[in-house]
């Protein structure tokens, strides 16, 4: 299902039921347990939701560049003590 | 502002010494932990191993964009790209920045890496989990170099 999703546009149950050997109850308390988790989240579009995969956070992106600037702090401190012996 | 990360920090020593601590590969590998194959030279694609211990089949691969002596030293790359398997040769490199300035006690080094907005979030994510187990790494080697040094 996360393989359908991230084909990228969001897309109705029915179609992500469709092929599968699950019912579509199945699939709709599959999707809204992801999107409790916020791997997926949901948009309303007529009488029907659609789901897509959660963009990567703005916190998760921040962790990222934290821990890039980090690894950064570390080989300063590693050229400090090389360029200062 | 989650497109580049900015450092600067005030050395000790001459800007030339600076400069060949950063521009001589031996030199730079020592310091950043990864033996290259050859010397930096602009425009060309430099490679070679990362040295962590445990880490050593991890590869370096980047494009040196400009040279200029005791000044400006640049490089491509791709952050964490280093699972053999995969081709990130379609995604956009950061880019890293070396600025020297002399100063009255000796060199103010300033290092942008930028273009990270431009990364897919998958390889983000990817990179995220891997720098959680090389952050760990990392410490080892500043307290073996601490120890060292304290010998």
């Amino acid at each position: 299902m996360l393989a359908r999703l991230s084909e990228g546009k969001p897309q109705s149950i029915s179609r992500l039921t469709r092929g599968t050997e699950l019912t579509r109850q199945a699939v709709t308390k599959h999707l809204r347990v992801l999107e409790g988790a916020g791997v997926v989240r949901s948009v309303r579009s007529g009488r029907e939701s659609l789901f897509a995969l959660e963009p990567l956070r703005i916190a998760e992106v921040r962790d990222y560049l934290d821990q890039v600037s980090r690894q950064w702090d570390d080989a300063l401190a590693r050229l400090k003590a090389h360029v200062e012996d | 502002m989650t497109d580049r990360i900015e450092k600067t920090i005030e050395l000790k020593a001459p800007v030339s010494r600076v400069w060949r601590a950063l521009t001589d590969h031996r030199e730079f590998g020592s310091w950043f932990r990864v033996r290259l194959d050859g010397p930096f030279v602009p425009g060309q694609v430099s490679r070679g191993r990362i040295t962590y211990p445990g880490c050593e089949h991890y590869r370096w691969e980047a494009v040196v964009q400009k040279m200029e002596p005791e000044r400006l030293f640049s490089f491509t790359w791709h952050p964490y790209a280093i699972d053999q398997s995969q081709d990130y040769s379609g995604e956009a490199p950061t880019l890293v920045e070396f600025t020297l300035e002399k100063t009255a006690t000796g060199t103010l080094l300033r290092v942008v890496e930028s273009g990270f907005d431009k990364i897919p979030a998958k390889r983000r994510d990817e990179a995220f989990r891997m720098n959680e187990t090389g952050w760990g790494m990392q410490m080892q080697n500043i307290e073996r170099h601490v120890q060292q040094a304290a010998a």
